[in-house]
């Protein structure tokens, strides 16, 4: 298990709204002959921290990277805060205005500085006035705690400081939900900690997440559920403590023990 | 194995410590570079000996150059009067008085005020877009001036160029009106279509009709009299100006998924790029004419230029390809997951990186038309390198002479290939930000 988590937090007091952020039904992708996504059902509600794990291949990121239309399912409906997800232009970037998202490489923008890539989007897509945008940025930048790095460029940064950035890029367009598609994978170990800290903050500020990871410390630090995904399909779902303990399926039994076997 | 050293505890960090000097000096150097090894002593005494034969060659016919001189005969007597008989020198006295000729050609002589003023505004015109720290304001002179140096090299009424831009006020209204009404696609389309039809069928009448009411005017310069470097120059610029938009949208039009968009582009580029620029110039000057309504006067500087212009924007379109190319996938879809739209994704994202990235391709293609503009002689035109040239030398005066026209000419095309290429380099170190 990941020694990353500097402290513990109760999931259970953090408070889940009943309001429904995202719903997705009878939901299937092909990615050409190959049925990745098969017949998912979710409903994640305003306030919910969701980790989905599952080995590789099985579709997870596939799966989160649906609910911003970075890939377009075939069948079924998903309906990100009361929008529908069809092939209507407009629908899709105010929905992606919405939703943050935030990528295994970071995906910073490398010809800006740190903060012409956070007041980026809230200047052309929110038509925030350039002081306001700098204003709100220097605030997030603050709040990750690398404000010195503003007149930075990205390739100056070490992978943790990056994905810090990426995450306060995504929180400068104020999403009502965060996606995150394996943030820590592609950071070296002492790096993790900064960015799942960053994370977990965001959690206790009661913002919805949903996190591809496989840091099962921070599934049962702060997750309200675990979503394990096999074959393209959700194989099991339940509480973080439950989950961990008592896993029901042969599937989910045998990738705990894989992950958490050493 | 000895356990004293198979435990080990730093107790103490080492310091940083520069590197080791090389030892410096000038026979050091020489030896590392010039004589490393027997067969590199050899190439380099070889060397040496080839750039001595060729100086010596050259070196005493350059130093008796002769700068003052009528004709090509003057010129010779001069030289066997200062160095002695049988020796030779060289006459730049040709350059001297033929000048006006290399710089206008056949302009006339009294509106030679024009085209130098042209190219003066030109600079001011491509100062702000070459160095960012000039005032922005100025851009917007940049973007007139393609009207304001139409209208002093060719002269005629005002009301033609003032029409003419007019047209692409007209695109941006009408892009402006349908946006919200029928979105982006065909906004899109409005922008292109609606010019073109201004000028097509209203800008002429509109034009006779503001000069019939206000007539402001330059006296008229047919383009047959133009040549020399104003003819290079006019060609060369108005190619790269319109050279690069055209290829950038070429070249997203190839990355489209819009079906008929995407071959399009393909269809395009490759026919072009397929047929050597000789092949267009020719339909430019002969072709065209018997495609278009009997007695349509269509310029044939701005056929050349079209060919040109769609010449280049080919190979640029496939420069700029590779640089999207380049590009990874996370970039555009960190684009998409904040919301921003096509075009702002590839304006503000995606062309500024692969345009950074496509740089020398670019500049490269600059250079070939600035250079490819002298075949405009086979269309009958009068390119400084073989027009202006055979015109001096089929004159009684200057019969004979062959190398210093040439020489002349290459000297001056040279000077601003070489500072494209110099610019292109300080551009690249300026995008510079992956500072590792």
């Amino acid at each position: 298990m990941s020694e990353a988590i500097a402290r513990q937090i109760d999931p259970s007091q953090m408070k889940v709204s009943d309001e429904v952020a995202i719903q997705i039904s009878q939901m299937n992708k092909w990615y050409g002959t190959f049925h990745v996504l098969r017949d998912i059902n979710m409903t994640v509600n305003r306030g919910e921290r969701i980790v989905i794990c599952g080995p590789s291949g099985s579709g997870k990121s596939t799966l989160i990277r649906c609910i911003n239309r970075l890939e377009e399912h075939q069948q079924g409906q998903i309906i990100v805060d009361g929008t529908e997800l069809t092939s209507d232009l407009k629908n899709i970037d105010k929905v992606r205005s919405e939703v943050g998202m935030v990528f295994q490489h970071f995906n910073l923008f490398p010809h800006l500085t740190i903060l012409e890539n956070l007041t980026l989007a809230p200047i052309w897509v929110r038509k925030t006035p350039k002081a306001e945008a700098i204003e709100v940025a220097m605030h997030y930048l603050r709040k990750v705690k690398i404000p010195e790095q503003a007149n930075k460029y990205p390739g100056q940064l070490s992978g943790g400081q990056q994905q810090r950035v990426a995450i306060a890029r995504s929180l400068c367009m104020k999403p009502r939900i965060m996606l995150f598609d394996e943030p820590t994978s592609a950071l070296d170990p002492e790096m993790i900690k900064e960015v799942l800290d960053t994370m977990i903050e965001l959690a206790e500020e009661g913002m919805t997440m949903l996190c591809v990871t496989h840091e099962m410390g921070f599934a049962q630090a702060v997750a309200n559920r675990v979503i394990f995904m096999d074959q393209g399909q959700i194989v099991e779902q339940n509480n973080p403590k439950e989950f961990f303990n008592n896993p029901q399926s042969d599937r989910t039994k045998l990738f705990l023990s894989q992950i958490l076997g050493h | 194995m000895n356990t004293s050293t198979s435990t080990f505890v730093r107790t103490e960090m080492l310091p940083e410590q520069s590197p080791p000097l090389t030892e410096a000096g000038a026979v050091k150097w020489v030896r590392e570079n010039l004589f490393s090894s027997v067969l590199n002593g050899i190439l380099t005494v070889l060397g040496v000996a080839v750039v001595a034969y060729i100086i010596v060659g050259i070196a005493p016919w350059l130093s008796r150059s002769v700068w003052n001189a009528g004709s090509l005969s003057e010129c010779r007597q001069i030289i066997a009067a200062t160095w002695g008989e049988g020796v030779t020198g060289a006459c730049w006295a040709v350059i001297r008085e033929r000048w006006p000729q290399y710089l206008f050609g056949f302009y006339p002589s009294h509106l030679y005020w024009r085209p130098v003023l042209a190219f003066a505004l030109l600079v001011v015109a491509v100062a702000p877009v070459l160095f960012d720290k000039l005032p922005r304001k100025m851009l917007w002179f940049s973007l007139v001036y393609p009207a304001v140096g139409f209208w002093l090299l060719w002269g005629g009424s005002v009301w033609v160029p003032v029409t003419a831009l007019a047209g692409f006020a007209i695109g941006y209204a009408a892009a402006k009106l349908i946006q919200p009404v029928a979105g982006t696609i065909l906004a899109t389309i409005a922008a292109v279509l609606a010019p073109v039809l201004w000028w097509l069928f209203l800008a002429g009448p509109v034009a006779d009709a503001l000069h019939s009411i206000m007539p402001i005017a330059l006296q008229g310069v047919r383009s047959r009299e133009f040549g020399g470097f104003v003819l290079a120059f006019t060609i060369g610029f108005t190619g790269i100006a319109f050279s690069l938009p055209l290829g950038v949208m070429l070249a997203l039009g190839r990355q489209s998924d819009m079906f008929i968009v995407n071959k399009l582009s393909v269809g395009f580029i490759e026919f072009i790029r397929g047929v050597p620029l000789i092949t267009l110039l020719f339909t430019a000057s002969l072709l065209l004419n018997y495609f278009l309504p009997p007695g349509t006067d269509f310029d044939i500087i701005l056929r050349v230029i079209i060919m040109v212009v769609l010449f280049a924007a080919a190979y640029i379109a496939e420069v700029v390809r590779g640089g999207l190319a380049a590009l990874p996938r996370g970039q555009y879809e960190a684009a998409d997951a904040l919301g921003l739209d096509y075009w702002k994704a590839q304006r503000l994202i995606i062309m500024p990186q692969a345009l950074k990235i496509s740089i020398p391709g670019i500049v490269s293609t600059f250079i070939g038309l600035f250079k490819d503009t002298t075949l405009v002689v086979f269309v009958g035109l009068l390119d400084p390198l073989k027009g202006i040239t055979d015109a001096v030398r089929a004159s009684t005066d200057w019969k004979g002479i062959y190398w210093e026209p040439y020489i002349f000419v290459g000297a001056i095309f040279f000077l601003f290939c070489f500072g494209m290429s110099r610019y292109s380099m300080y551009l690249e170190s300026k995008l510079k930000t992956d500072h590792r």
